[in-house]
């Protein structure tokens, strides 16, 4: 297990590695000064002034200069400063981080213990009354986009307070503007405003998940050794329990790894829609300001948890599975 | 070697009077043996080719403007008209057309990439294969949607031909499923013996993977194109909403969806209306998969 473990860790350095080239890369198609260029070079001049902005942002620079140059202030922790407000970029993600992080973990959770619990149950008696209604759902939700389906449920949450005459749902940031409270007030009034925008991203995992498990749930089941546990008599609860579940569980492991990136998009469109002040508006803002320093932290910080959770999965994956861990 | 007609080889089936069944024909009929998968194709196919004849029968093109402004559904303007006036119901069809045009770009992109690069890492194996999975492994986990609105910043300075940059764009990130599943059918199709019979006839690499490989991974490629079609739809479609997808004057049904949300409460047919039309095409083309897949899959005959 130790050697799996530490092959997994020293993999993800050089991927960590060309994950920084991508982002940078990337960022390098943005424009910063984009609509500052359109407008200076229909005036007399323009042309000298927009090689002096380009010389000042160090953008006339050769790009393997640029990517050595910030790949050596990220060794130094230095993620750069927003050309919009001055601010330091890690101040920035440090700020964003946290409220997403509630966002992405409450998400999830909740999304695997349903989408688990649904699939098996479902799975156990295919096409019964359960399973259909399941499917129903999961082909609804499946279909739905989270922007709208997030607008939706805003939408809902609005009508239902006017309709109770007292505020229920909080639709609008991640918390109440100057909010004056306790430690527990501060995290009862977090609670009541991620219920909308968190109920959006399970909705749509679940889905996925609860699909995904059914169908690892079917083929587990169908397989020969449960013919066998249920050819010398074990009872049905015992196979189920003992025998199936514990194989099945084993691919939800990695299909929580291998969405983490889709979970991410829809995060930041989930925040668009409630106007979260977390990771999602400070992509967007970064992007509409051509804000560049900004842009390459929040990729490289998001590029960075998308490794450390494929890298939990796979190290779950390993613990679970001993034909993984020692093969 | 002396001519031999090759209907006394192989038996011509015109002696028989028994038409050979196709591959393709006893698809056809077990998909259509799938009720809801037909009737999701049918939908499509009927709400794209009305997306053409909306403007002749309501009398109203996407970009008119009608004086009733902020208007409710009525037997006039079907969807309700905004608050500038556009028909809402002639916006939607073209919001959709957009949305089938973008997503069979982008499946036709990521079919024929994915099944490519899946067929040539399945046949050469080693080192192309090594270098091809890590790729492929690298754009199964990556985050789309931040790194598309990235590259459609571009979209939002051009304007006018943002749709098939959009398509494209989107096209070449959505490879990777396929070429994963087109892989793992490879390396067993690769040990067939009409495989090996080819290889002893001197078959090039090019013959062996264009008319032996892809043709027998030709169900789970189209099971994936559908797929391919439905992530393509919701992509662009939030593109769109967030502003980094296709730009006006074009329509998206993204686009729709944010000028509409912040009057769902007062002017509900303005975000409702479009973005059910949204839900009901992509459900259909979900719908159309499921049926491919079962229709396909001889595995799964027993089970459904």
């Amino acid at each position: 297990m130790l050697g799996y473990a530490t092959r997994k860790l020293l993999i993800s350095i050089p991927v960590l590695l060309f994950a920084t080239l991508v982002v940078f890369l990337l960022v390098a198609t943005v424009d910063p000064i984009a609509e500052q260029r359109v407008f200076l070079l229909s005036q007399p001049g323009g042309f000298e002034q927009v090689e002096r902005l380009e010389a000042s942002l160090g953008l006339d620079k050769p790009l393997i200069e640029r990517y050595g140059r910030w790949l050596g202030d990220l060794f130094t922790g230095d993620m750069g400063t927003s050309t919009d407000n001055g601010r330091a970029v890690t101040t920035l993600l440090g700020e964003a981080v946290p409220v997403t992080l509630r966002l992405v973990v409450a998400a999830t959770v909740v999304s695997v213990i349903f989408g688990v619990a649904v699939g098996v149950g479902s799975a156990i008696r295919q096409y019964g009354a359960f399973d259909n209604i399941s499917t129903f759902f999961a082909f609804l939700f499946f279909a739905m986009p989270v922007f709208w389906l997030g607008a939706v449920l805003k939408d809902l949450g609005i009508r239902f307070n006017d309709w109770w005459g007292r505020r229920i749902f909080f639709t609008i940031g991640e918390q109440s503007p100057r909010l004056d409270a306790d430690f527990w007030g501060t995290w009862a009034d977090r609670a009541g405003h991620i219920i909308l925008p968190a109920l959006t991203l399970i909705l749509i995992q679940l889905a996925a998940t609860s699909r995904f498990q059914r169908s690892a749930m079917l083929d587990v089941l169908e397989s020969d050794y449960i013919r066998t546990a249920r050819a010398k008599g074990v009872p049905r609860r015992r196979i189920i329990t003992h025998h199936a579940l514990r194989n099945a569980l084993l691919p939800v492991v990695s299909f929580t790894g291998l969405t983490f990136g889709t979970l991410i998009g829809g995060t930041v469109v989930t925040e668009v829609v409630f106007n979260w002040k977390g990771m999602g508006r400070l992509f967007l803002e970064s992007l509409l300001n051509g804000d560049v320093a900004v842009t390459q932290g929040w990729l490289l910080a998001v590029g960075i948890s998308v490794i450390i959770v494929n890298l939990l999965t796979d190290l779950t994956y390993g613990f679970l599975d001993p034909r993984v861990r020692d093969g | 070697m002396a001519e031999v007609p090759t209907s006394v080889l192989v038996g011509d089936p015109a002696d028989t009077g028994i038409e050979a069944r196709s591959q393709w024909r006893l698809l056809l009929r077990r998909f259509l043996a799938h009720r809801l998968a037909v009737g999701a194709a049918v939908v499509i196919l009927l709400a794209y080719l009305f997306s053409y004849a909306a403007e002749p029968i309501t009398g109203w093109g996407y970009k008119d403007l009608s004086p009733d402004l902020s208007h409710g559904p009525s037997a006039d303007h079907w969807f309700g008209t905004d608050t500038i006036g556009h028909d809402m119901f002639a916006q939607s069809m073209r919001g959709l057309r957009v949305s089938v045009h973008v997503s069979l770009v982008v499946a036709g992109i990521a079919t024929v990439l994915g099944s490519i690069l899946g067929a040539v890492q399945g046949w050469f194996r080693g080192r192309v294969d090594g270098a091809l999975s890590l790729l492929v492994d690298f754009l199964l986990i990556l985050p789309l949607l931040p790194v598309l609105m990235v590259l459609g910043t571009r979209t939002r300075a051009s304007g006018g031909s943002s749709l098939m940059f959009v398509a494209v764009v989107i096209g070449l990130f959505l490879w990777a499923p396929l070429a994963r599943v087109v892989r793992g059918e490879v390396f067993s199709i690769r040990e067939k013996e009409y495989v090996e019979a080819a290889e002893a006839l001197g078959a090039s690499n090019t013959r062996i993977i264009f008319r032996h490989l892809i043709p027998n991974a030709m169900s789970s490629i189209i099971v994936y194109a559908t797929l391919t079609v439905a992530t393509a739809i919701l992509l662009e479609t939030a593109l769109a909403f967030l502003g980094f997808g296709i730009q006006p004057p074009e329509v998206s049904l993204g686009s729709l969806v944010d000028e509409g949300r912040d009057a769902a409460r007062t002017r509900w047919w303005l975000f409702y209306l479009p973005g059910s039309v949204l839900v009901v095409l992509v459900l259909c083309v979900n719908f159309v998969g499921d049926g491919l897949r079962d229709a396909l899959d001889p595995r799964r005959e027993t089970r459904r």
